[in-house]
């Protein structure tokens, strides 16, 4: 592995993150190109966790963006403080209220209102003022097309115009990671700014690792228990929605928490919430549970 | 690998690499081929492994593409990266367009017959008859005609209301925004303004059986799926085809010449007119697309005989999964329209009780309409 990809790697997983060598490269040249980084997988992968674990590497505020059907630049960039706003307009008022009112004293009153202190940053605009920071943009697959070409716009330039007090530039570019499950195909202009990464299920022994050391009170005997039953539930049983990294989580900390130091059929049966979240699913994890088990 | 880390020789073997990415069906673009030599430069050529991933992460846009650069990976750098004996290899052409020559002779042998000295009533007669036909019977030169007129055939497409509110000249009162506008002038009361919920599009999702049964209708239904991709916005309208395995075909027809998009989708398709596994692939449109979001909320129509060769009940439970998530389920069947059809096929009987509409789909005069039915759900 080239060094610095080694160092980026170590350094996410001080933070409990463990990245394999082609997310962690990915993510490498994300960092070196000044590229935001699109991450695509199964849902319960990492994907958000990954943004989490880079601000935690690099001690920087992480500013999160969540994406949603109708969301709009209000909500991601700025928006001015009305109710303020209006009450500074009545304490302007009330002072004024002895002396007549001349043009200069409007417009200076007009000029206060949109002063930065009635600005209110949106994730997008918080990220670049408080830069450098990474910014994440979750499930940008959820917002709409006209939203993507906002985005876009931000991303290729790391500035925003707000036509009241200019233009707000980013001192160092954010770092910015978007992620998506793939509810609709991204346009191709956003994916070409973007370098893309596909998080898949991670295998046996990282997953025990990342158990580990995600959930470090969980007995290794458990952990590589829990994690044998989860990858052969992803891999031989045909479930709606196949356990991820975080429901594998989930499952070993609910055993832990009712004291199982070993797997058994009847505690497994009691914790599968924590697991499967379908009920169909849980027929099947049961019906398979009592293959595995029993072996 | 060997050889020098910068260098010309080494570039070109990269680009050499991008283009063959290309021609495997990943759109790749010039500023990706850069980012690419970029992040080359970055890792260092000498790591295969690391050239590897930069060429997934700045040349891939999606899961397949990562499969289609992987193979093409293993094939280019198999022999020594500074050899660059292989050139790329030359990009398949798409076949030229057969079109509108051909139509200008009209509708073929049978109507010259008939009426040779008004060619106009001649031809307008014989598209009267040829919305009635069925598709998989025509010769060539009417399937040519008929291929014109659906690339013409008006488009609606479906809506839903808004969550959102937008300014309205009818509707309940924007307080806010009266508010800010009269804000605007120190105070003065400007008009009331007011809001309602708009419209949106609707998702549009056609699921196209293509097994060996279906060959007939295969060229005509992807020219429609083609017209209603062409039609709506970005996103608004997914393909896909069903054989023995499922493909996404959306990004194929979005070329606008529908013989260009039509030589796309072919090349995309792996399984043309192979063997059906109905259950499976629309399980697997379930797993990997319905049930993210794609099918909720939309209108899906699937275009299939119902000839299932696996377990019908597994059909039946995948189509029940598909309707609760869809807004309204829509089956075609070629043969329906035909004399003496009966829904007795095991996959037709398993399918019956979870669709909303169950439609003839074998000549233009059905086509026209389902776009109706698609329209107006």
């Amino acid at each position: 592995m080239n060094a610095r990809v080694a160092d980026l790697a170590a350094r996410l997983e001080r933070t409990g993150y463990l990245a394999d060598e082609d997310l962690a490269t990915a993510l490498f040249l994300a960092l070196e190109m000044q590229r935001p980084l699109l991450l695509e997988g199964e849902p319960g992968t990492g994907k958000t966790a990954l943004a989490e674990a880079l601000a935690a590497a690099n001690d920087q505020p992480l500013v999160r963006l969540q994406c949603y059907e109708g969301i709009d630049a209000t909500q991601a960039l700025y928006d001015w403080d009305f109710p303020r706003q209006i009450l500074h307009l009545r304490a302007l008022e009330a002072l004024a209220a002895d002396r007549r009112g001349d043009a200069a004293s409007v417009e200076e009153a007009e000029r206060s209102l949109y002063d930065e202190r009635f600005l209110l940053a949106r994730p997008v605009l918080s990220a670049l003022q408080r830069a450098p920071a990474v910014l994440l943009v979750d499930e940008v697959d959820r917002a709409d097309d006209e939203f993507e070409a906002f985005l876009l716009e931000v991303l290729a330039t790391y500035q925003v115009t707000i036509p009241e007090l200019g233009t707000i530039r980013a001192a160092v570019p954010p770092t910015v990671i978007l992620t998506s499950n793939r509810t609709r195909e991204l346009h191709d202009a956003l994916k070409r700014r973007c370098l893309y990464h596909w998080i898949d299920h991670p295998g046996l022994d990282r997953e025990v690792a990342i158990v580990r050391s995600r959930a470090p009170e969980v007995g290794e005997a458990l952990a590589r228990q829990v994690v044998a039953v989860v990858q052969q539930l992803r891999a031989g049983t045909d479930l709606l929605k196949p356990p991820g990294v975080a429901e594998t989580l989930d499952w070993a900390r609910a055993l832990h928490h009712l004291g199982t130091a070993e797997l058994d059929l009847e505690t497994a049966a009691r914790t599968l919430g924590a697991l499967v979240k379908y009920r169909d699913d849980a027929d099947r994890v049961k019906a398979a549970l009592d293959r595995m088990l029993a072996a | 690998m060997s050889g020098t880390e910068t260098g010309t020789g080494i570039d070109e073997v990269l680009l050499g690499f991008t283009h063959a990415v290309r021609a495997a069906g990943v759109g790749v673009t010039s500023d990706r081929a850069r980012a690419y030599l970029e992040a080359a430069s970055i890792v260092g050529v000498g790591d295969p492994a690391a050239t590897r991933f930069a060429g997934r992460a700045t040349l891939c846009a999606s899961r397949d593409d990562l499969d289609r650069h992987d193979r093409v990976f293993e094939e280019w750098f198999r022999a020594d990266l500074a050899d660059p004996a292989g050139s790329p290899r030359p990009r398949e052409r798409p076949p030229r367009a057969l079109l509108p020559d051909e139509l200008r002779d009209g509708p073929g042998g049978r109507a010259d017959e008939d009426e040779p000295d008004d060619p106009v009533r001649a031809a307008a007669s014989a598209v009267e008859i040829l919305r009635h036909r069925d598709v998989a019977t025509l010769d060539q030169a009417e399937r040519a005609m008929l291929a014109a007129i659906v690339g013409a055939l008006p488009v609606r497409l479906p809506t839903r209301v808004a969550l959102r509110r937008t300014p309205h000249r009818r509707g309940q009162v924007d307080a806010s925004r009266t508010l800010r506008a009269s804000l605007r002038r120190m105070g003065e009361p400007d008009r009331v303004h007011r809001r309602r919920r708009g419209v949106r599009p609707r998702r549009v999702v056609l699921l196209l059986d293509v097994s060996g049964s279906m060959s007939g209708y295969a060229d005509l239904l992807l020219r429609l799926g083609q017209r209603l991709v062409v039609a709506g916005a970005v996103g608004q309208v997914e393909v896909f085809s069903l054989g023995t395995r499922l493909t996404h075909l959306t990004r194929a027809l979005r070329a606008r010449d529908p013989e260009r998009a039509l030589a796309a989708a072919g090349r995309t398709v792996p399984d043309w007119s192979g063997g059906t596994r109905l259950g499976e692939t629309v399980a697997a449109f379930n797993d990997r697309w319905g049930r993210r979001g794609l099918a909720r909320g939309a209108v899906v129509v699937v275009v299939s005989d119902g000839w299932e060769r696996g377990d019908p009940a597994l059909l039946g439970e995948q189509v029940e999964r598909l309707h609760r998530v869809a807004h309204r389920l829509v089956w075609v069947n070629p043969h329906r329209g035909k004399d003496g059809y009966l829904p007795v096929q095991g996959g037709i009987v398993a399918v019956l009780p979870h669709v909303d509409d169950f439609l003839a789909g074998h000549s233009l005069a059905t086509y026209t309409r389902l776009l109706e039915v698609i329209a107006d759900a």
